[in-house]
């Protein structure tokens, strides 16, 4: 240890040590600072006996007080459970009508709705409801199958070509894949098709499949193109295109005739569930 | 050169060299710390108490302030509805804070912040003017401080008296009086704890239910929180909370320059000290008598004539003292006084003083303080009752529809900081042919209604459609338009429509 020494102005001993010029008075700490010290020591005993605190090889310490996180969270689900019971009760009794017209069970059904869209229908539909090629939009005015609450709420509850026996069933023919038409009156139709949606089309290759349209196409899609929603058929003339609007995509379409599966959720969730995501779709969606 | 770090006591300056304040700082009493030993207990201060101008005002401030304290949360203030009734309330559960007719809500923090700068600013203007002023006569440790020694000293007398009661043996009476001390000073600790939790809670609702025990959990933490605080640091710590705890000694150094007015002991008048004797001859020595009457009321326990440090409050008690003094030996008062360094130094040196109140400093903190106040005064007017919030759906962005309109989501959130409901009608305008529409809502339309609480936000959501022929870009600029029938609100917001065109 260096030698002490002592300041000039104040006479206090310093610690000897410097540090670039300044050195450092060794004045003694105040005395309650030390009692703070034995306070917080003592603290420390009192929170040990309290609450959980030392591990040991087969469990820990639990402390008096019977502190314990995963029974606090254990309690705090059953009471939301009871909280939830209520307005859960009200989802099960109401109309489907009767929850999009009271706002605050509506805002209940949306937010179990949501939750509930995101564990299960996302995986198809995108977790904003847009879907993808192939996977309805949900979110647009354009329903296979009927945009009503009612028909939304069937269609999640039956299916679409699932294995329930009320399932939303069609089948748009492969007439390529299956041969009932040639190639060359596939791509006639394609324009058809094309010139229905109002876009540029062959004049000509329009003209030599309107004859073929009459014959194949209109007892689903109707003499105008307009679909039928009672079959699931799509309207052919609005701008909406579940697999693809290109010509190349259409052309692929009559083709092989692509029909999609979605589940039937009746045996998945209880009837209360179910509501709340037929109300979350529609109140959601555009129109209808 | 060598300088030397302080950790627990400031260096008295040295205006002469080797003058008379390096001989006091020899001669210390109160400050110099004992040789050996890790730890210092505190020396006992009997403050011993004075008479005169700047005492006065401290027990006139004393009890306006704490006045102010106690009497704050009792001010009704008539405010319509469900509305609380109380002028100053700070309301958590509700989140809001009302202060006479002005309510600010969480998101209006930012007034707070600005009275906080405000009064951070003003803090640096006095002191920079007047030195610690805040420090000696307004500071909450200073005020309660000052009331637990007048306790003291109803109890045990004044500095005497106290002194012989400590050093007496155990007796009854010294028990009766110490007893008795420290029951009052808890009973004034409690009414300190209790009067500041009505700030946060109905005070008279609060005051009922505390007694019977419905008071909330808080509301007995915070009562028991403070009166052990004050307590303990009005009662017990005292000086040493300025001097340990208190970070604003260590800052002051900055705010104070040779033209701040601090309590200061004239050396150049006072010195060379010594005792007097009635009747002899004053040529040849200077004022101060050397009877020590500066440090015995000094609360702090220092003796002034070291010149200005870290432990001073300018509380002015020490001036009170030191001008009875020279009223009883016949010589001018103020030889302590609030004075600048630059102003005794002057004297000493035979030029007259200069008083600079107009600095650089005090001006840049005038100056920015008056700005900071201005846009506070501006704000609190001018602020609206309604506030709009836009946010745009992220996911998705926009839908395109069967016609190729496209519609894009929004959620808006509309506050109505006004005492009564409103219906809100809302717009979108930027684009030809909007049609707006809620969740929910058959019906679709340019304008929705929406009825707002009275001091309450509702959040909506807004699906905005444009018909294809309005869709002149991917991102068009539009806003939504709030109208009640006193105020507008507009947001800017934009309309995605992507290309526009189908998949």
């Amino acid at each position: 240890m260096s030698k002490r020494e002592s300041d000039e102005v104040t006479g206090v001993e310093t610690t000897g040590h410097e540090w670039d010029g300044i050195r450092e008075l060794d004045n003694p700490l105040p005395r309650w600072w030390l009692w703070v010290w034995y306070l917080s020591i003592a603290a420390a005993a009192v929170y040990w006996v309290l609450m959980p605190a030392w591990p040991g090889i087969s469990g820990y310490t639990k402390g008096v007080l019977g502190q314990s996180d995963r029974v606090a969270v254990a309690g705090e689900l059953a009471a939301l459970k009871t909280v939830r019971g209520a307005q859960g009760a009200q989802l099960a009794t109401a109309s489907l009508e009767e929850i999009e017209r009271d706002p605050q069970l509506l805002a209940y059904a949306q937010a179990v709705g949501q939750s509930v869209f995101g564990d299960n229908c996302a995986t198809c539909h995108g977790t904003g409801g847009t879907g993808a090629k192939g996977y309805a939009n949900l979110r647009d005015d354009v329903w296979l199958w009927g945009g009503k609450l009612e028909d939304i709420h069937h269609t999640i509850q039956v299916g679409i070509r699932s294995n329930h026996e009320a399932a939303r069933q069609s089948q748009m023919p492969a007439f390529g894949r299956d041969q009932m038409l040639t190639a060359s009156q596939i791509s006639d139709l394609t324009e058809y098709v094309v010139a229905l949606s109002r876009r540029p089309a062959d004049r000509a290759a329009v003209a030599r499949a309107a004859p073929i349209y009459q014959a194949q196409c209109i007892a689903c899609h109707g003499p105008t193109g307009q679909g039928d929603q009672a079959l699931g058929a799509p309207n052919l003339t609005d701008q909406e295109w579940l697999y693809g609007s290109s010509r190349e995509d259409i052309h692929g379409q009559i083709w092989n005739g692509r029909g999609g599966v979605m589940p039937s959720w009746q045996s998945r969730f209880d009837p209360a569930t179910l509501k709340a995501l037929a109300v979350y779709i529609h109140s959601d969606a555009a129109g209808q | 050169m060598t300088v030397v770090i302080d950790r627990t006591h400031s260096t008295p300056p040295d205006p002469k060299g080797s003058g008379p304040v390096s001989a006091a700082a020899r001669a210390r009493s109160s400050n110099k710390p004992p040789s050996g030993g890790l730890y210092k207990a505190r020396a006992a201060i009997y403050p011993k108490l004075v008479h005169g101008r700047w005492r006065a005002i401290k027990w006139a401030l004393m009890i306006l302030m704490l006045g102010i304290y106690y009497v704050t949360p009792w001010i009704r203030w008539d405010r319509p509805g469900s509305l609380p009734d109380q002028a100053v309330l700070v309301d958590f559960t509700g989140r809001r804070f009302y202060f006479f007719d002005i309510q600010l809500w969480p998101q209006e923090v930012h007034f707070i912040t600005g009275l906080l700068v405000m009064a951070a600013l003003a803090l640096f203007l006095v002191s920079a003017l007047f030195g610690r002023l805040w420090c000696g006569y307004a500071c909450p440790q200073t005020v309660w401080t000052d009331l637990f020694i007048y306790v003291e000293r109803m109890f045990e007398g004044d500095r005497n008296a106290r002194m012989r009661l400590d050093a007496a043996p155990w007796s009854f009476n010294k028990l009766w009086r110490k007893v008795g001390k420290h029951i009052t000073w808890l009973a004034i600790g409690f009414s300190t704890g209790g009067a500041w939790i009505f700030y946060f809670h109905d005070a008279p609702t609060l005051l009922s239910d505390f007694w019977i025990g419905h008071g909330p959990m808080t509301g007995y933490l915070f009562a028991g929180l403070l009166t052990f605080t004050t307590y303990v640091f009005a009662g017990a710590m005292r000086e040493q909370v300025c001097i340990y705890m208190c970070p604003w000694p260590r800052i002051q150094g900055a705010m104070l320059d040779s033209h701040s007015l601090q309590v200061t002991y004239r050396y150049d008048r006072g010195e060379p000290r010594g005792a007097h004797k009635k009747g002899s001859d004053w040529t040849g020595r200077g004022d101060c008598v050397d009877c020590k009457q500066c440090v015995t009321a000094c609360p702090m326990g220092i003796d002034i004539r070291d010149g200005a440090q870290l432990e001073c409050i300018n509380c002015g008690l020490c001036i009170d003292a030191c001008d009875e003094i020279m009223i009883k030996v016949g010589r001018p008062k103020a030889l302590i006084a609030y004075d600048t360094d630059a102003a005794v130094e002057a004297r000493a040196a035979g030029k007259p003083a200069v008083y600079k109140l107009v600095r650089s400093r005090t001006m840049f903190y005038a100056v920015a303080l008056s700005i900071v106040s201005a846009l506070m005064i501006w704000g609190l007017t001018h602020r609206s009752s309604l506030d709009l919030h836009v946010l745009h759906d992220r996911n998705p962005v926009f839908v395109r529809l069967h016609d190729g309109a496209v519609r894009n989501g929004y959620t808006l959130k509309i506050a109505n900081r006004s005492f009564h409901d409103v219906e809100a009608i809302v717009a979108f305008e930027g684009a030809k042919g909007s049609i707006l529409k809620t969740p929910g809502a058959k019906a679709t339309g340019e304008t929705i209604t929406v009825s707002v609480p009275a001091n309450g936000v509702e959040a909506v959501r807004v699906f905005v459609s444009l018909p294809s022929d309005s869709l002149t870009a991917t991102n068009l600029p539009g806003a939504f338009i709030v109208r009640t029938p006193a105020e507008t609100a507009r947001v800017k917001t934009t309309f995605l429509s992507g290309a526009a065109n189908p998949r």
